[in-house]
């Protein structure tokens, strides 16, 4: 389905571990292997806790994977370091959830939108008035808003302001972190509507981590579920509806939607995530999952190619079980 | 059941909510939609005589059977707080005492309310939590609060909202900080106990989504008015008010509109 030429980020077999108080060892991220492409949308889509943040955290570099490596453009971001490293952090830039939290209380927005491209010398700062207004414009935001402070604009400003910032060195990825979460369901729409045009305009990748399924799906490419550190689906962002692994199903039923049957009752869900410090041998999902046999406890299911661009990890739905 | 005549509330002179009418039935679910800053939260703890701060009702009258709720003591507003109208927070994490365990805040609640022996009160609070679907109440008493998931906590604390079978309980947007899995379980819940305990329930959020599953009723608020409202059925309906479809419109939904 994608251009393997215009891949530009590959993790391979990526693994880390936390070591907790007490000697105990937590799996955050279990052998995850994702692909980026040019110009298009990974949506990575899981609970709380269930490593997603972590593995996104690897790819600008805040942390390091204990197993594994990730190639972006042939090179591998775990073993950089020095300049090479600053040299790489340009063409890889983050958004996070908080807007307000992420932006400097005491900087004016014109500094906080223009330091990368100060950092990376790309302008003087005589022309800081110029590259502000340029970037406030492709974020639809009002050039006056340079000479504010971050606390005076609303949540959407705000993020529109980090998004702005996160785009001024022109960058082949950009991460988001449940960029939209904090926002109100209609700020969001038009956030997503910003970031699908800036996409097409500069075909840089996004990885976008959320929890909300019915949202991602109406901009990923790609769509990868994450349930307890493991990948447990990776489909194509268009076909939802034909998800096959249960969980993905489940959080396909908690979508609540205006158009749909509201005599269809809610399933009942017992129990929480089980604590990462002890998953179960075998499938991560069993404790919760109503389809669960006696395979699911002893092994593990592995990601196996159900169609082309669509993978799944589960004995049942999965390709293996219709064997 | 609830009555909220031409209400006007203000902050210092200013009015934040004007001229807003309501009324609630029994065993109804009525909820306020609306972006940030529409008033939506102002209007609940008006109900709850909760105000911030320098907040007034300056116009209007808000009746809960039949009576008056402006004029009441705080000793009268004590005696009907907690027992016959209770309220969920956001996040009931915040609500509850962060150095001392569920256990001890919760019999402290019911115990204010209810004149029973600290272990009768404990175990009326177990049994509110395993009503709640929480595994293993023992354990949760003796938590503090850090130590439970945001889920877990949203369950302590309509739980405890629920204890005295309030007939009244009003919501402020009690799934919008957690995951879309433990919104649907959370949603469900509250609409089990509407079932069992005969509850209204008045509940603020801005996922129309979420409103149009639970509602009977819905008030689409902006800017402190009431732009639009009825029943589901006719909020959903064709040839509303532009607001209320740019407010659907905005709902993620399967299959709906993709960008790319």
């Amino acid at each position: 389905m994608f251009d393997e030429k215009e891949m530009i980020l590959e993790a391979k077999h990526v693994t880390r571990r936390f070591l907790t108080s007490g000697g105990r060892e937590l799996t955050a991220c279990r052998d995850i292997n994702l692909k980026l492409y040019k110009g298009k949308t990974l949506g990575l889509i899981g609970e709380s806790g269930c490593g997603k943040s972590t593995f996104l955290r690897f790819l600008v570099r805040l942390d390091i994977p204990t197993e594994g490596e990730i190639l972006f453009r042939g090179k591998d971001l775990t073993k950089q370091k020095g300049e090479e490293l600053r040299q790489l952090r340009r063409h890889i830039q983050m958004v996070f959830q908080d807007p307000g939290g992420s932006l400097n209380p005491k900087m004016k927005i014109r500094d906080i939108i223009c330091e990368p491209l100060i950092n990376f010398g790309q302008i003087k700062t005589s022309e800081k008035d110029e590259a502000a207004r340029r970037l406030l414009e492709t974020v639809e935001l009002p050039g006056e808003v340079a000479d504010r402070f971050a606390h005076t604009l609303s949540g959407g400003q705000q993020q529109r302001i980090a998004i702005a910032r996160a785009i001024a060195l022109e960058p082949e990825l950009i991460i988001m972190d449940e960029a939209t979460s904090a926002l109100d369901v209609s700020v969001q729409k038009s956030i997503i509507k910003l970031i699908v045009k800036l996409q097409q305009e500069k075909k840089m990748a996004i990885a976008f981590i959320a929890h909300d399924l019915g949202l991602i799906q109406a901009f990923a490419h790609q769509i990868a579920v994450m349930y307890l550190g493991s990948i447990v689906e990776i489909l194509p962002g268009k076909d939802v509806e034909k998800a096959q692994h249960p969980y993905t199903r489940m959080l396909l039923s908690a979508v609540f939607d205006p158009k749909m049957d509201f005599s269809k009752k809610i399933e009942r869900m017992d129990g929480e995530i089980p604590s990462p410090l002890d998953v179960p041998p075998g499938c991560p999902f069993q404790t919760r999952c109503r389809h669960c046999v006696e395979r699911c406890r002893q092994t593990r299911p592995a990601l196996a190619e159900w169609r082309p661009g669509h993978k799944v990890a589960c004995h049942i739905f999965g390709k293996q079980g219709k064997a | 059941m609830l009555e909220i005549k031409n209400m006007t509330v203000s902050y210092q002179g200013c009015p934040i909510v004007k001229n807003f009418t309501m009324s609630l039935k029994e065993r109804e679910i009525v909820s306020l939609v609306g972006e940030s800053g529409a008033g939506k939260s102002t209007v609940i703890r008006a109900v709850m005589g909760l105000l911030a701060e320098g907040g007034r009702i300056t116009a209007g009258d808000i009746l809960f059977e039949g009576k008056s709720l402006l004029k009441n003591t705080p000793d009268q507003w004590r005696r009907l707080r907690g027992t016959h109208i209770s309220m969920i927070f956001q996040d009931s994490g915040a609500m509850l005492h962060p150095i001392r365990k569920i256990g001890s805040v919760f019999v402290e609640y019911i115990r204010t309310h209810e004149k029973i022996s600290k272990k009768e009160a404990w175990e009326k609070g177990m049994e509110m939590l395993e009503r709640m679907r929480l595994p293993d109440g023992g354990n949760i008493m003796h938590a503090y609060p850090f130590q439970l998931s945001g889920g877990m906590r949203q369950r302590v604390g309509i739980a405890m909202a629920m204890t005295f079978h309030p007939k009244l309980l009003l919501a402020d947007e009690p799934t919008s900080a957690l995951d879309v899995t433990t919104q649907a379980q959370i949603v469900r819940q509250m609409m089990e106990l509407k079932d069992e305990y005969d509850t209204s329930i008045m509940i603020v959020t801005h996922n129309l989504g979420v409103a149009a599953y639970m509602s009977d009723q819905i008030v689409v608020m902006k800017d402190g008015e009431i732009l639009d409202s009825g029943t589901r059925e006719d909020i959903l309906g064709e040839n509303r008010n532009a607001y209320t479809r740019k407010l659907l419109e905005a709902v993620p939904s399967l299959g709906g509109e993709r960008y790319v």
